[in-house]
């Protein structure tokens, strides 16, 4: 890279520590020192990760659950629903962080919104996959033993769509951790703020491209032990 | 700054920064912080190129190596295991530490974005080639084989088309992801549609808008293209099939409900 291409880039020189003496750090290396003595740096990124995750695959589950009943009860809302979530979907989270700065301002939130609009597809398109999914026999038996719609929502269609719903809050979960390092973008922090300051130095991509990484699997993990947890009567068989 | 911007942010305030933005894109500025000309349709055009081509090449490339393998693992019932965690797995990788990786370990350039790219297409078009071919019915593969076609003209005569509708979801899937993530590659130096996302000290709030406005456009468009190839490609036979049971039972949606089920 020619001097001048390096100069363009706002924030490469933008150091996280001060990397003289050392070969190993002046190289851009991966320096197992360097990695335990700044391992603390990354908590603020990482919790500001978290926090940004969570808050947006919750908030985004809230309202593609209530769309999804909306959609289920009122057969016509669901082509405008999902075509319009489809939408928000398919623009680059990159592009909407920088789309509504102008509207809401830079920091948490514009990165929340764009994660937000990101998650409904995926929530929608899984929560009414699962109520759809219930076999009419069932649904004909609940209502032949008296169950009104409500009951037969909560107690029927509901828990019969758990699996579906838990499969769209992993992919929700693991694409919005991806996408939440870019979030720094938005002025919303992460654990891309770290990896963007430095993008030449092996030892920091190598810890904040972990975290990542770990969060994501942890998180599925978690999941999936809500899923056991959740359904007792599938743990026997192999699914 | 502009005229175009004083013309809208005086109507508006909320529309400034995005009549701003629409404006670098049609007219050349002078930058931020002086000395060099930015925007205008004709740096606009080369940073879409760039953009285009990138992401064109390791589309290109993910489907001519993965799209067989798909096929091959599908028709013999192979590798499920394979298929199904790339996409997992791939799914959880933040393209950001996948190109730092890249940047850092193997220097920047063309070839390296374009690789992260091609990585970051592969799954959806594995899985789902692997999927649609999975899915179509065993007995018209039976049928195939009892009239005495080989294995080769079962898969191109027989699972290819039935398959195309899914192979087709993954690959928008793949379109969009790679078409989202050409933004970022000024880090590694690619000029594409990022750069005055990159680089705000010298195309100010105005670029930033512009081009976001325009990676947006570009990604549905890129969307809408694969969906409508996706159209003249789907076998006449599949699509009365679709329409009959789309009559018959409420909407269903299709591209995300796959993947979860897997």
């Amino acid at each position: 890279m020619s001097p001048d291409a390096l100069a363009t880039l706002p924030f490469a020189q933008v150091e996280i520590e001060q990397r003289s003496g050392e070969s190993c750090i002046a190289n851009d290396g991966l320096c197992p020192g360097w990695i335990v003595d700044n391992l603390g740096d990354y908590a603020t990124p990482l919790v500001e990760h978290i926090y940004l995750t969570l808050f947006s695959v919750v908030v985004g589950f809230v309202i593609a659950f209530g769309l999804a009943i909306l959609a289920h009860r009122r057969a016509w809302t669901m082509r405008p629903i999902s075509a319009t979530t489809q939408i928000l979907y398919t623009i680059p989270s990159i592009a909407a962080f920088f789309l509504l700065q102008p509207i809401v301002g830079r920091g948490f939130m514009a990165g929340a919104i764009a994660l937000i609009a990101y998650t409904l597809f995926i929530l929608f398109a899984n929560i009414t996959t699962g109520l759809q999914n219930v076999p009419a026999d069932v649904k004909d038996a609940a209502r032949g033993m008296g169950l009104t719609d409500g009951q037969l929502l909560r107690q029927v269609e509901l828990p019969m769509a758990i699996p579906e719903i838990l499969a769209g809050l992993r992919i929700a979960m693991t694409t919005t951790i991806g996408l939440a390092a870019l979030a720094f973008f938005a002025g919303a922090g992460g654990l891309g703020e770290p990896i963007e300051q430095d993008i030449f130095f092996k030892s920091n991509v190598v810890i904040a491209g972990g975290l990542c990484l770990l969060l994501a699997a942890i998180s599925d993990l978690i999941l999936l032990g809500v899923q056991r947890f959740a359904l007792p009567w599938r743990r026997a068989q192999a699914t | 700054m502009a005229k175009g911007a004083g013309d809208v942010s005086s109507t508006i305030a909320i529309l400034g920064p995005f009549g701003d933005g629409i404006d670098f894109i049609f007219q050349q500025r002078e930058s931020v912080s002086g000395g060099s000309m930015i925007g205008g349709p004709k740096q606009i055009l080369d940073l879409t190129a760039t953009h285009l081509l990138v992401s064109v090449v390791a589309i290109f490339a993910a489907i001519l190596l993965f799209l067989p393998l798909g096929l091959y693992l599908g028709h013999h019932g192979k590798g499920e295991f394979l298929a199904s965690s790339v996409s997992n797995v791939g799914r959880a990788v933040p393209t950001l530490a996948l190109l730092a990786f890249f940047v850092s370990f193997l220097g920047i350039g063309f070839l390296n974005v374009a690789t992260v790219l091609f990585l970051l297409a592969i799954p959806p078009i594995l899985t789902n080639t692997f999927v649609g071919v999975r899915q179509v019915d065993r007995d018209t593969v039976d049928a195939a084989n009892g009239m005495g076609m080989t294995d080769l003209q079962v898969i191109r005569n027989v699972e290819l088309p039935l398959a195309l509708p899914t192979i087709f979801a993954g690959l928008r899937l793949s379109t969009v992801a790679v078409l989202a993530t050409a933004t970022i590659g000024p880090l590694a130096n690619v000029l594409t549609l990022g750069r005055p996302i990159i680089e705000p000290q010298t195309f100010g709030v105005g670029g930033q808008v512009g081009a976001a406005i325009l990676v947006a456009t570009v990604t549905l468009l890129g969307d809408l293209i694969v969906r409508l190839i996706q159209n003249a490609a789907t076998p006449k036979g599949l699509k009365l099939q679709r329409e009959a049971e789309r009559s018959r039972k409420s909407l269903t949606l299709s591209p995300i409900r796959r993947e979860s089920t897997t």
